[in-house]
């Protein structure tokens, strides 16, 4: 075949069950004490200090990550388990979460030595809660449109502009801004940006919120005005983030939060139409659990390709473009299957609850981290098209 | 991976000798005896049957490995069901003859039934290639209790006219009152569902091998093709199309190369395996209906002509989605499965590998 795309069939080592009974012990615990409630599907990934420390306190944190760093190197698999566990449980990651899959990884490879002594070892202990700054007003997906300058100054930077639909910022302890450090060439439009380590408590930041259509508060607009920049936060090469943009993606594309989002909206369905569902409901439940499947081990597979040091880059994007398409016409699913449960029967009001939830949220997933018009460039570019 | 498997490279070599699409495509059926031939020779045929019993004695996993290549040819040879007829055969301990065969039942719920006396008798209303085949290998219900295995020579049947809308031979098959050549019990956890299941997830082999192929051919027809003075591959219509294919050809590949990993490495039949198969054999099909309409859309009117071998996968993909158990029949299944073990369930029965 001339596009081949490689999606071997990737099983989970023995070690990867083993602690995912650990885990689920652990969440089972937690749940019991309290710290976050077992019916969650609508807190939606909530943000606490506590569980994010009990959860670095078991090393599941920056778990892939040198010893050195407060890391526990082990294999991008137990991670993949541990991140699949928390996400079915809607475990309240929120803090903790991005700095795992994607900032840490950067700050391994291109951060500064004194940055990854100051900073991993903190996210490890699930401490810090990081965001990401690449949007603006006049830049969503074309990212090398981005306006925000760095101006070199003595000893580092200073930074001018807005960011904007920043998740987390107003909690979050650090940012990864990608910023304007030159102007693009003619040769080519993407030079000229550079990725920092942005600390939120820098004086001239001003974090503005921007509630969402759920009633949430998740997006924030973050001004900088003459913020300081030490030259030690400068990720990797300056001007040159758009060599350093590509690889981590696939981690951040292929995971299993990438087609679990609204899963419990599928459990809650299995709880609403019984035990003994009709013909028409076993069938849309049997669908739906083979997709569900199916972009697991479409997941799992790219998971083994990145554990053992490939770079699936297509494959990534097509899970995430496959698997976000499921995750969102889910909820409206559901409601067609469970139309005919009648309104005052069993688990009906907390469906409903859910699916509402659900719902409302489910325009985002398509959108957040690559939307799936970029995804489909990426893959027509991978098939040979552009 | 692909270079490793030998098995699979000779299933390449022969077929794109003697069964490549362009070649056959206005050839009739002449192509057929010589490929079947140098197949059989190979030992592809007969795959999954130990050498004791006549057969190569390859891997489970390497007769799933030529039913992908075999899709990718869109191979209009009963090489699957003579695949599974040998398995089936040769697991119950029968000696397995030449030729061609085909395997009963392929769709749920039918029974054949065996007599006290030995005679079998029964109908089965779909039986891909019967008309080809020179044997048939069936499962069959023994008056009192248990499952037998029995070997029939194709002569025994009444077999009618008929055609998949793949244009392959699918016949109904009528039994009155046959004597078997072979009779052996069935071996532990082998039963119509078994053989279904098997069947589901050598079809979904197949039919991913297929979209593979169109995946290919509407990527280079997109490439060549110009129109408004480009190549339509420079339109982001048409490239966002052919994403989506590559999206439901992945899917294809990843639910049809588990379910046939699962089998290959399991004691038996077990919920794991039904998981499997069972979800593959939706997954592929739901990848079949949708990958079909997007490549055709690609092709334009040419891919509508007998002369463009677009048809042959295309036709094929819609027939095999029929055989040994549809989408919807699974999807209740599975459902059922599902429901009964409760909404707590779900998660750890997919998470269990």
């Amino acid at each position: 075949m001339a596009t081949e795309l490689t999606f071997d069939p990737v099983r989970l080592p023995p070690e990867c069950q083993t602690l995912r009974q650990e885990v689920r012990t652990f969440l089972a615990k937690e749940i019991e004490v309290g710290t976050f409630t077992a019916d969650g599907g609508g807190i939606d990934g909530a943000y606490s200090e506590e569980f994010s420390r009990k959860v670095g306190a078991k090393g599941w944190i920056g778990m892939t990550w040198p010893k050195k760093y407060g890391g526990r190197e082990r294999s991008f698999l137990e991670r993949y388990v541990v991140t699949e566990e928390f996400r079915v449980a809607n475990a309240p990651v929120r803090l903790h979460f991005v700095a795992d899959r994607q900032s840490g990884p950067v700050i391994i490879r291109y951060g500064s030595e004194r940055v990854k002594a100051d900073v991993l070892p903190r996210i490890c202990r699930g401490e810090v809660c990081f965001a990401i700054g690449m949007s603006e007003p006049n830049s969503g997906s074309d990212l090398f449109a981005a306006k925000t300058r760095a101006t070199k100054t003595k000893g580092g930077w200073l930074v001018n502009g807005t960011k904007i639909w920043t998740s987390n910022a107003h909690q979050a302890h650090y940012l990864i801004g990608l910023f304007r450090t030159s102007a693009p060439t003619k040769e080519n439009r993407r030079h000229g940006l550079t990725q920092f380590v942005v600390d939120m408590k820098t004086p001239g930041i001003t974090v503005n919120p921007i509630y969402q259509m759920t009633g949430l508060h998740d997006f924030n607009e973050v001004v900088f005005q003459d913020a300081f920049m030490p030259d030690d936060h400068v990720l990797g090469e300056v001007d040159g983030a758009w060599k350093q943009a590509t690889s981590e993606l696939a981690y951040e594309r292929s995971g299993p939060e990438r087609f679990l989002e609204t899963f419990y909206v599928l459990q809650e369905l299995v709880r609403v139409l019984g035990d003994k569902p009709d013909t028409r409901g076993a069938e849309g439940i049997g669908r739906l659990v083979a997709q569900v499947h199916a972009l697991r081990r479409m997941s799992v597979s790219v998971a083994g390709m990145l554990h053992a040091g490939k770079e699936p880059v297509v494959e990534a994007a097509i899970v995430k473009d496959v698997g976000t398409i499921w995750e969102q016409k889910l909820p409206h699913r559901a409601r067609d299957l469970a139309a005919f449960v009648e309104a005052g029967s069993a688990n009906r009001a907390s469906f409903e609850e859910q699916l509402q939830f659900a719902t409302m949220i489910a325009p985002k997933l398509t959108i957040q981290g690559g939307t799936t018009e970029v995804l489909r460039g990426i893959i027509a570019r991978g098939l040979g098209l552009r | 991976m692909e270079s490793e498997n030998l098995i699979a490279e000779t299933t390449r070599r022969i077929l794109g000798d003697l069964a490549d699409p362009q070649a056959i495509n206005k050839a009739g059926e002449a192509w057929k005896p010589p490929a079947w031939s140098a197949l059989e020779e190979a030992g592809l045929t007969l795959a999954w049957v130990p050498e004791d019993l006549g057969g190569a004695g390859a891997g489970i996993a390497d007769g799933f490995a030529v039913l992908r290549e075999a899709g990718r040819f869109a191979a209009a040879l009963p090489l699957a069901e003579t695949l599974l007829a040998g398995w089936l055969l040769s697991r119950a301990g029968i000696a397995v003859p030449k030729g061609a065969m085909t395997i009963g039942p392929t769709r749920d719920g039918e029974r054949l039934k065996l007599a006290a006396n030995g005679s079998l008798s029964g109908a089965l209303r779909s039986l891909p290639f019967a008309k080809d085949a020179g044997h048939l290998a069936v499962l069959a219900r023994r008056d009192g209790a248990g499952i037998a295995v029995a070997l029939l020579d194709a002569r025994q049947g009444r077999i009618s006219d008929g055609t998949s809308i793949g244009g392959d031979p699918l016949n109904a098959v009528t039994f009155d009152a046959v004597r078997p050549l072979a009779v052996k019990e069935a071996p532990a956890g082998v039963d119509e569902q078994a053989l279904l299941l098997m069947g589901a997830a050598a079809r979904s082999m197949q039919m991913s091998g297929a979209l593979e192929a169109i995946l290919d051919l509407a990527v280079a027809y997109a490439n060549e093709r110009v129109a408004f003075e480009r190549p339509i591959a420079k339109f982001q219509a048409v490239q966002h199309n052919l994403a989506r294919l590559a999206g439901e050809t992945a899917a294809a590949l990843a639910a049809a190369g588990s379910a046939a990993d699962a089998i290959a490495n399991a004691e038996t039949f077990d919920e794991a395996v039904f998981l499997e198969a069972a979800s593959a054999k939706i997954r592929v099909g739901e990848a079949a209906t949708e990958g079909a309409a997007i490549a055709h859309q690609v092709l334009g009117a040419i891919g509508f002509t007998q002369e463009h071998t677009l048809h042959r996968y295309t036709r094929r993909l819609w027939a095999w989605r029929d055989d040994f158990g549809s989408e919807s029949a699974w999807a209740v299944k599975l459902g059922h499965l599902v429901a009964a073990k409760g909404a707590d369930g779900l998660w750890p029965m997919l998470a269990a590998r």
